[in-house]
């Protein structure tokens, strides 16, 4: 570890860095929103309405940290609502449709089974806000993996209909995990300084909480039918740009209104 | 994935941060007593109400009846001596 805590060390990095964890819960959160008063009970649809409000937060959070270290007067709204989708750095797996309930839940489980992992770690940053965030949602991430787990376990392990439903979530989502791991430039510099996560260290510990949950699920890790990549550079499945068209039109049409 | 009618009612009693015993919050439905915690968690401790939560089955909740309230309760509010507040404190006393 070096000292890199100073504003001007790496800003463009850590701006960058702040905007792929801000983007991968943003667009997550949206994403869980479309359930509203969609899905199977009430509770449930409370349940998922509050991980996608811990997201949302996490979000504000992180995207007004990259506006800061960018340095340009980007406040969260500016780069909520102004971006395109190809200046977001979203994972694709976030971005994947809701599907079935079975869907959404394999999504989540994937998705908070990794973003715990990286708080985990994150809150060993040399960077205090970066490392305030990982404190902070690292409990966040700990209760929703804990939710989906708990039911990607019930479903694979339910019906008939449940399991294949499950099953087939799996195999729909499961060439978009190893993007996760990925690693680039940014994030080996940001590392070098002691500011970020080593993505590629997560997997072996994230491969052995998934394969736990599955062996509960009676369900069996997939194969790849090919490896999604790109998304931390801006490259997204079509499905990005149509959440966007819904989440930013409103702010677009009328600029500054706040209600 | 359809809505199991039959999911089993919950009364769900929640300990806050200021008192000492578990108050009832409401009820929810869920399929067994972790789905059921997990949902009270949701439903009732949002807003960070509390610190400990209990579910039971409502089924396992027996209540008195109603119609006997009278015999139950009433011979109780002509008892003014069994609240502490009716005995008068000697002036002397060394507390």
């Amino acid at each position: 570890m070096t000292a890199a805590t100073g504003p001007a060390v790496g800003a463009a990095d850590r701006c960058a860095y702040a905007l792929r964890l801000g983007d991968d819960a943003l667009v997550l959160a949206q994403r869980l929103t479309e359930w509203s008063a969609h899905a199977p009970t009430l509770e449930e649809d409370l349940a998922l309405e509050n991980i996608a409000l811990d997201l949302l937060g996490q979000a504000r959070h992180l995207l007004t940290y990259a506006g800061a270290a960018e340095g340009q007067g980007r406040d969260e709204d500016r780069l909520a609502y102004w971006r395109d989708d190809g200046e977001f750095c979203n994972l694709q797996l976030v971005e994947q449709p809701n599907g079935d309930f079975a869907a959404t839940m394999v999504r989540q489980w994937l998705f908070s089974t990794y973003q715990r992992l990286l708080y985990l770690a994150l809150r060993a940053s040399a960077d205090p806000d970066l490392s305030a965030i990982g404190e902070r949602g690292a409990k966040e991430a700990a209760y929703h993996l804990d939710h989906a787990a708990n039911w990607v376990r019930r479903l694979g392990d339910g019906t008939e209909e449940s399991h294949r439903r499950t099953e087939a979530a799996l195999l729909g989502l499961w060439p978009f995990v190893a993007e996760m791991f990925s690693g680039d430039a940014v994030e080996a510099r940001l590392v070098a300084a002691g500011v970020a996560v080593d993505g590629r260290a997560l997997r072996p510990a994230f491969d052995a909480a998934v394969d736990a949950v599955l062996a509960e699920a009676t369900l069996s890790r997939p194969e790849a039918a090919f490896t999604a990549r790109g998304g931390r550079s801006g490259h997204h499945t079509e499905h990005l740009g149509h959440l966007l068209a819904e989440m930013q039109h409103l702010h677009r049409s009328h600029p500054g209104a706040s209600w | 994935m359809t809505v199991e009618p039959g999911a089993p009612l919950w009364e769900v009693f929640v300990r806050s941060r200021r008192g000492l015993a578990h108050q009832h919050v409401g009820s929810l439905h869920a399929a067994d007593a972790a789905l059921a915690l997990s949902h009270a968690r949701d439903l009732f401790t949002r807003r960070g109400e509390g610190v400990s939560i209990w579910v039971v089955p409502a089924a396992a909740i027996h209540a008195s009846d109603p119609d006997a309230k009278g015999p139950n309760f009433d011979p109780a509010d002509d008892k003014v001596y069994r609240h502490p507040t009716f005995y008068q404190v000697p002036e002397d006393l060394q507390l």
